[in-house]
């Protein structure tokens, strides 16, 4: 078995003296989809802060294709960054630029492409997500909020990352947007044989997106399997959170 | 009802000696990280890589949409300090000193300082409004994951648009300020124009003007240094971004008030 993409051992991370990440251990092959479960604040977002290096974990280690950033910064850390991609969860676009320079970021200012060399592939990358060229000049204000996903797709997309994290990718839309974008997550993620990484807690978009599902609880991993078992985890944890009931080993939010 | 069991807001309302000491302190306890943050954005703006085009963007925004501010505040000051000292001057019979006193007032102290208040208010809370909203809408996280550092693209390029644009804003203050002055006088108390104008320029030195851009220069990185510091800080929500704006107007004001004086001792000092 190939060595996996990333690996997360016993990665913990706390604020102040409330712990978020209690041990995490997790794992993605190249190519594989893995969605994160977990219910509001248990640290999901977290997670991918610290995979990301916007936050630095306590302890524990992250593995890159071999290489640890756990603490990496600087030109180590933008390698890693550069082979990876990031949808936010609200899209997260620069307001004060247009669509095409906000896809074409990247390209324009850390590749140093021509403005309009970026652009085309700006444009090409939106073509994918299936948004027509006379929105690359738009600003993401003037977009619906599932268009504003799909650009942040293109985004993620258009520097052929390996491994795409997707933060809540269907929040705040209706359900058929939400499967839209789904689909495209799908779709785009095998064209470009990435590995992803998602978190949300909607099951719909897990049971589409995941090839393999890890359910996050108290800052642990709680469960693991292939998507195809978390029908049948025997976890009552995860049985509650499937199945959406506020009765259970799991006590709600409120 | 009774002082305690008033909602925090409107306690610190009814009470602005108590709102004003709580941001002071606040500032106070801030500046060991706010240091860390100047020396940073520091660095960023004398090493490469720079961003040109923010550099200029922001060079507009903070500079060029000032100037109807500046010289609205400049031409006010001008002709309310040539009034006062025409009311004072004329207790010793010594009215004809206006025009000097006005252009010493304003080049080494009114004319740098209207300005970087003004902008403390215009240009500080809106950087720290914008980046806060930035901050609270992921924009800042997604730019460190597209391999652009927050502190080179946004921070760098307000500093170095803060500090070379005051104090060109602060010429255009100075000229402004002294037209008021003048205006006043010939217009209202009947000083003869050319006099006037003659008096002005053979009274001011280089180093006035030096020591009001010198000013300038330290003014201009405080306010946008204030501005991007706080909104780096920002917290989620319409509130977070309110009080970061707030904190960076008035971090900026007092900051100002005060380097003004520690600026203008050492000026005496060196004898300028």
């Amino acid at each position: 078995m190939s060595p996996p993409l990333l690996m997360l051992q016993d990665v913990r991370k706390s604020f102040g003296a409330k712990p978020v990440l209690d041990g995490v251990s997790l794992d993605v092959a190249a190519g594989k989809s893995l969605v994160i479960l977990g219910g509001s604040g248990t640290g999901k977002s977290v997670t991918l802060k610290l995979i990301l290096g916007l936050l630095r974990p306590d302890s524990g280690r992250i593995v890159f294709d071999g290489d640890d950033i756990t603490f990496s910064q600087g030109k180590a850390r933008e390698r890693m960054r550069a082979r990876t991609g990031m949808l936010f969860q609200s899209g997260a676009l620069f307001d004060s630029l247009t669509v095409w320079e906000n896809v074409a970021f990247r390209l324009l200012n850390s590749e140093r492409l021509g403005r309009k060399d970026a652009r085309d592939r700006a444009v090409a990358s939106l073509k994918q997500v299936h948004l027509a060229p006379d929105v690359a000049d738009l600003r993401p204000a003037e977009l619906s909020g599932g268009m504003q996903k799909r650009v942040g797709l293109a985004r993620a997309i258009v520097g052929r990352p390996e491994l795409i994290f997707f933060d809540e990718p269907t929040t705040g839309l209706d359900p058929i947007t939400a499967d839209a974008i789904n689909d495209l997550i799908l779709e785009q993620t095998r064209a470009l044989g990435a590995a992803a990484i998602s978190i949300t807690h909607d099951m719909a978009s897990a049971r589409k997106i995941a090839d393999e599902i890890a359910m996050l609880h108290a800052g642990r991993i709680i469960w693991r399997g292939p998507a195809s078992a978390i029908e049948a985890s025997g976890n009552d944890y995860v049985d509650q959170f499937v199945h959406g009931r506020a009765v259970g080993p799991i006590q709600p939010a409120l | 009802m009774s002082n305690a069991s008033m909602p925090e807001t409107t306690r610190l309302a009814t009470n602005p000696v108590r709102w004003l000491g709580r941001a002071t302190l606040a500032v106070l306890q801030e500046v060991g990280e706010l240091a860390v943050f100047f020396l940073s954005v520091a660095l960023a703006s004398l090493t490469p890589r720079w961003y040109p085009g923010q550099i200029l963007r922001q060079m507009v925004t903070i500079g060029f949409y000032s100037l109807p501010v500046v010289g609205l505040s400049a031409v006010f000051i001008g002709a309310a300090l040539a009034l006062n000292i025409y009311t004072g001057g004329s207790r010793y019979g010594a009215e004809q000193f206006v025009p000097n006193i006005v252009v010493l007032g304003i080049t080494r102290e009114l004319g740098v300082t209207i300005t970087g208040l003004m902008l403390a208010g215009r240009v500080s809370a809106g950087i720290a409004a914008e980046i806060g909203a930035m901050r609270v809408t992921e924009q800042i996280d997604a730019l460190s994951t597209l391999s652009a550092r927050p502190t080179r693209y946004l921070y760098a390029p307000r500093f170095l648009a803060g500090v070379i644009t005051l104090p060109l804003l602060v010429i255009i203050a100075d000229i402004i300020g002294v037209m008021g002055g003048w205006a006043v006088s010939v217009f209202g108390l009947g000083f003869d124009s050319t006099t006037y104008l003659r008096n002005t320029v053979d009274f001011v030195t280089t180093e006035d003007i030096a020591v009001g851009l010198i000013k300038a220069v330290v003014f201009g990185g405080i306010i946008a240094i204030m501005g991007c510091f706080h909104g780096d800080r920002s917290t989620a929500g319409a509130t977070g971004v309110g009080r970061a704006a707030t904190f960076a107007m008035v971090g900026a004001a007092i900051l100002i008030l005060a380097f003004n004086y520690i600026l203008s001792s050492l000026f005496v000092e060196l004898g300028l």
